[in-house]
């Protein structure tokens, strides 16, 4: 009998999907259910003088308007410890509770009424009168008085700086240098879902349906923002249409359609515009990097010196992982990293997909590819020069690394030994050729998950774990687990999830719910087939056909008169990641065609080859890396937040003028997995595969970019004019 | 969104006159028009759906072919007389939007859509066009899309058709149907500079209703191409745009049509270009040298300097593929 983990399994919840069965936030309406629209700040920084809601509360159908002179004020009870997914400095916003305005968008009024148009209409009728002040919008100027981040005691707190060795010395002294800066814009996620929220009151306990990759942290979040225990709390979240890290943190519209729900005593739905979007949620935050390479004359690094600086809101000191991958990537025996932040009136940034480590990694890339030509190597032969046997900074040995593999399958496929050694060296027509490569590394996590399995009467399990599923596919590899476990077919297991009823697991992000949460299916099936097989050791259980095990089951409950029987299991990591560093790696190849008087760019091909642990389901597991690898294309080509420095607003917060990338720009794409089964992070041999696709491509695009056209860009994104030198 | 009432005239009288109330709005495909009223960025207090007219067919004479106002963009990209006869037109639509749109957007409502100048959309921002009076911040501000061609202190804001570039390059005619009078003007005479009054952008009268654009067919029309350079390679509008159409005489080109998008406040001639090539050899020196005289009276800002060389370029390339070259 095959095992269905390592199986192209097709969606379990496919068919639901394509016919508009599956139930997402928005669409989800109770009994009596009234519509909230935000009214959002204007101004960057300031004060409401005074809010004119005559006209608006004028509208049919409104029921109220609610801003910080009518609202209660809440309990906001500070989480101790702070949850791994909020700053772990300064406060989130508290909506509604006073009159300071911190970055333009910010919601300062919610119109509540009958229908949605007469919601929007009140809103837009909202008068609002500012006492403005002088903003801190401009990137360029914030970033010359960066700071480190102020110090916390709280766990998940990230260090401001990495050092090993005298890098300084160290680069002084190397032959071979690469210093530059590179610039990378924010980035908006831009889910094709909405965040959206439905809160409901029963007396004092409190029902969300909540766009959340969270469910567990979403509910003790708002509880704690009207000070009531946890448990008077349910989030319900069963489907997410894209998240890539927006839907983490408890957001304000989710605290104010709790509080309108509890004020106009029914239920209320509130979901930010698409505009609003841009400033409701966070974003990638805006990053300028200098990073420093040198190396003896046959390229072996000597030192890396990275200094990054990134954006954060005025309220909240938002850290990323950036000065990681400089550590991790290449053996380099001496580092100084350093992180920096510039406050500005903007809203918090906020992960998004391979947070910090796509951006780090980024800079390492470009400036390696910068080396390999300082040093007169292949990129490739450069980074194989200096790979990392273990990680130095961490002194750990990998859990497993096949980074080598990756390499190598890479190279072979898309024809490495082609790649034109000198800029602008081959040309198709029109069109100039280029290839470029970088490397790729996340790191894998596993965090405390539970499960809670149930077979039933007639021989099919339900299966439940408070676990998310944005879209990579966790109802499905979770049946797959729960299949093997307990030999049954896949369409004898029901998995539910998204739920803060259900057994507890942690945040449906950081690449961990298959080592998280799939252990903890594993464990709890595991433990439901050892009790069934305990309730009668004189049957032999036929493990070897699933049809003939779900009817020995079901057999077996009728024999023992149960209606069911049940097993919970929490399964914690151990102490391998003292023991171990444990990354995803992988390598990606590019080739881009340019019209060099056009600037017309094209990218003819991009394949990643991952080496990321054990592959449950390599059909889900391919459509998840080209999305990432997609991403990764906007990173290089198009995405930008367009912030106006006097306004101190982000002026292209649309899907017509924020630039996602399309089918256009990209002629094919690959993914492919090389085998591996890391036996350090979890029983099931996987390491995480998500956030490891979004690395590496920007760069790997960037570099084959440099190769067609000898211009070195150090500012994304790459528009025509770049390409042309002309801006 | 402002409640709105809807009406659906039976007949071009009846929808002029509708149209001519104050408060009024013409809707179309509505691509344009409801994306503004949901933003806010136009107020309409009166829908006047002109769907029901008939004015949607593609007719072809020989003096040119005459292209419903309300036929859809898909429809006029599909016609096998257009493309053979006027290629830059189904170049430009068929560069323009996606599928799904131009499905339902009309060739009228596409010369009538609004600029997408980053501050004309968002309400809370001021914006001569959307609120006269209130200022332009592109003009120190983003204005990397901005136009370098026929702008004012007032605004300089980019007219964004695609369509309207190849029609001005084909010397198109803009029929109009008001209350009283039928007329034709020609596209390049259709819109309007900015000036001081950005918020007015055609020579429109109340109620005033697009209902065909005629185009002459020409040795010009037949030789002709459009060239759109965009931030990304679909479903973006142009940051620069050529239509080119020529007339050639042995190697010799006799006469010349043309007009550049993206980078002006209103689809763009440029008779010294053309002047530059009447007479001249096709081939890529005359090109080159015709293309410098484009970036003579360009007046960039701050971030779009770069589009006097792009559009250069753009030039060289749609005559490039006009001339049939290599
Ligand atoms: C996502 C997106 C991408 C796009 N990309 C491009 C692009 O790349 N290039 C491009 O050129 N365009 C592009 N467009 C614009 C699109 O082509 C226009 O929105 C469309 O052509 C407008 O036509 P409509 O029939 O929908 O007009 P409507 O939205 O119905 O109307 C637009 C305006 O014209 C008026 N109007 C319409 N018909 C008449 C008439 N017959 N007489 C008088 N007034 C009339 C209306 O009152 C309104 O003011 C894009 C649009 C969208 C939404
Ligand atoms: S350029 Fe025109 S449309 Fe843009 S902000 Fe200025 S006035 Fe408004």
């Amino acid at each position: 009998m095959k095992n269905f983990i390592g199986q192209p399994v097709d969606r379990v919840d496919g068919p639901a999907k394509v016919r508009g069965k599956a139930c997402y936030t928005a669409d989800v309406h109770p009994p009596g259910l009234a519509y909230g629209v935000i009214v959002a700040a204007a101004i960057a920084k300031g004060h409401v003088v005074r809010l004119d809601t005559v006209a608006a509360e004028a509208v049919p159908g409104v029921i109220s308007v609610i801003h910080h002179g009518n609202a209660p004020q809440l309990a906001y009870a500070p989480m101790e410890p702070r949850s791994m997914v909020d700053p772990k400095v300064g406060e989130a916003l508290r909506i509604f509770q006073d009159d300071a305005v911190l970055f333009s968008g910010q919601p300062i009024a919610l119109a509540v009424a009958e229908e949605p148009e007469q919601a929007a209409q009140a809103a837009a009728l909202v008068r609002v009168t500012y006492a403005a002040e002088a903003a801190n919008s401009d990137f360029a100027r914030a970033s010359q008085t960066a700071r480190p981040p102020r110090q916390s005691a709280q766990p998940w707190s990230r260090p401001a700086e990495l050092r090993r060795g005298d890098a300084d010395a160290a680069f002084a002294a190397a032959p071979r240098r690469v210093d530059a800066s590179y610039e990378q814009p924010a980035e908006f996620h831009c889910a094709i879902e909405p965040h959206g929220t439905i809160a409901r009151w029963d007396h004092d306990h409190l029902t969300l349906w909540d766009k959340t990759q969270w469910v567990d942290h979403d509910r003790t979040a708002i509880a704690h923002v009207f000070g009531i225990p946890d448990d008077y709390v349910r989030v319900i979240c069963p489907f997410v249409g894209g998240a890539f890290g927006s839907a983490l943190r408890a957001w304000p519209h989710v605290a104010a359609a709790a509080m309108a729900s509890l004020l106009v005593n029914r239920p209320v739905q509130l979901v930010p515009t698409r505009r609003q979007l841009f400033s409701a949620i966070g974003y990638r935050p805006q990053t300028v990097q200098r990073l420093r390479l040198g190396a003896g004359e046959d390229g072996r690094l000597t030192a890396v010196i990275h200094e990054v600086v990134a954006q954060t809101s005025v309220y909240e000191e938002y850290t990323e992982a950036s000065i990681e991958p400089s550590a991790m990537l290449y053996a380099a025996p001496t580092l100084r990293a350093d992180y920096r932040l510039a406050p500005m009136n903007v809203n918090t940034p906020c992960p998004m997909r391979a947070p910090g480590i796509v951006t780090g990694n980024l800079a390492v890339e470009l400036a390696m590819d910068e080396l390999a030509e300082t040093c007169g190597l292949d990129p490739l032969k450069l980074r194989l020069r200096n790979y990392a046997e273990s990680d130095a900074q961490k002194r750990l040995p990998w859990s497993s690394k096949s980074l080598r593999q990756c390499y190598a399958v890479g190279a072979e496929r898309f024809g490495w030994s082609q790649r034109p050694a000198t800029a602008s060296g081959r040309r198709h027509g029109r069109w100039l050729i280029g290839y470029g490569m970088a490397s790729a590394l996340y790191p894998a996590h596993r965090a405390p998950a539970s499960a809670h399995a149930e077979l039933r009467a007639d021989g099919t399990v339900a299966v439940t774990s408070a676990a998310g599923d944005m879209g990579p596919g966790t109802y499905t590899a979770m049946t797959q687990v729960a299949a093997d476990a307990l030999a049954l077919p896949i369409a004898a297991v029901h998995f539910e999830l998204g739920d803060s009823l259900l057994p507890s697991a942690p945040a449906h992000g950081g690449s961990m719910t298959m080592a998280s949460v799939g252990s903890a299916v594993h464990a709890a099936c595991q433990e439901l087939r050892t009790k069934a097989q305990e309730l009668d050791q004189r049957v032999r259980l036929p493990g070897d056909d699933r049809l003939a095990m779900q009817r020995a089951y079901a057999q077996l409950l009728a024999r023992h008169r149960l209606d069911r029987l049940t097993a919970e299991t929490e399964a914690k990591p151990g102490e391998e990641a003292e023991r171990y560093s444990i990354c995803a790696f992988g390598a990606v190849f590019a080739e881009v065609r340019i019209d060099p008087d056009l600037a017309e760019l094209r990218v003819a091909r991009l394949l990643g080859v991952y080496a990321a642990g054990r592959i449950i389901n390599p059909k889900t597991a391919r459509s998840q890396c080209i999305g990432g690898m997609v991403g990764g294309l906007g990173m290089a080509l198009t995405e930008q937040g367009l912030w106006d420095d006097r306004l101190g607003r982000l002026m292209n917060a649309s899907l017509a003028d924020y630039l996602m990338p399309v089918n256009a720009d990209l002629q094919s794409v690959e993914a492919l997995f090389v085998p591996e089964n890391d036996r350090h992070l979890g029983p099931l041999g996987v390491k995480g595969l998500a956030e490891i696709a979004v690395v590496g491509v920007a760069p790997a695009i960037v570099n084959a970019i440099y190769n067609a056209t000898g211009r070195r860009i150090r500012s994304l994104p790459v528009t025509p004019d770049k390409i042309l030198g002309l801006s | 969104m402002q409640p709105f009432r809807y009406s659906r005239p039976g007949d071009s009288r009846e929808a002029c006159a509708a149209g001519a109330q104050p408060g009024a709005a013409f809707i179309a495909g509505g691509t344009d028009l409801l994306p503004l009223l949901k933003e806010g960025a136009r107020v309409a207090t009166g829908l006047i759906d002109i769907n029901g007219l008939p004015f949607a067919d593609i007719r072809h004479e020989a003096a040119g072919a005459w292209i419903g106002a309300l036929s859809r963009m898909s429809d006029a990209a599909a016609d096998n007389r257009l493309r053979q006869d006027y290629p830059a037109i189904v170049e430009a639509l068929l560069a323009s939007a996606s599928p799904q749109v131009r499905n339902l957007a009309t060739i009228g409502g596409n010369l009538l859509q609004r600029t997408r100048c980053l501050y004309f959309r968002d309400t809370a921002v001021p914006c001569n066009k959307r609120r006269p009076g209130s200022g332009c911040p592109a003009w120190d501000g983003q204005n990397r899309g901005n136009a370098i061609l026929g702008g004012s202190r007032s605004c300089i804001a980019t007219h964004a058709s695609d369509l309207a570039v190849a029609l001005a390059a084909l010397d198109a005619r803009v029929v109009l149907q008001g209350r009283h009078r039928r007329r034709q003007i020609p596209l390049t005479e259709f819109h309007r500079l900015p000036g001081d009054t950005p918020d007015i952008e055609t020579v429109l009268e109340p109620g005033e209703l697009i209902i065909a654009v005629f185009v002459p067919a020409t040795a010009c029309s037949r030789h002709s191409t459009y060239l759109k350079l965009r931030d990304r390679a679909s479903f973006e509008w142009a940051l620069t745009s050529a239509a080119a159409a020529v007339e050639l005489d042995g190697n010799r080109i006799r006469r010349a049509g043309i007009a550049v998008g993206g980078v002006a406040t209103k689809p763009w001639r440029l008779p010294q270009v053309e002047a530059a090539l009447a007479g001249a050899r096709s081939e890529p020196a005359t090109f080159r040298a015709a293309a410098e005289l484009a970036g003579q009276e360009a007046e960039p800002r701050q971030r779009n300097a770069f589009k006097i060389e792009l559009m250069k370029r753009a030039i060289i390339g749609a005559l490039t593929k006009a001339g049939n070259l290599p």
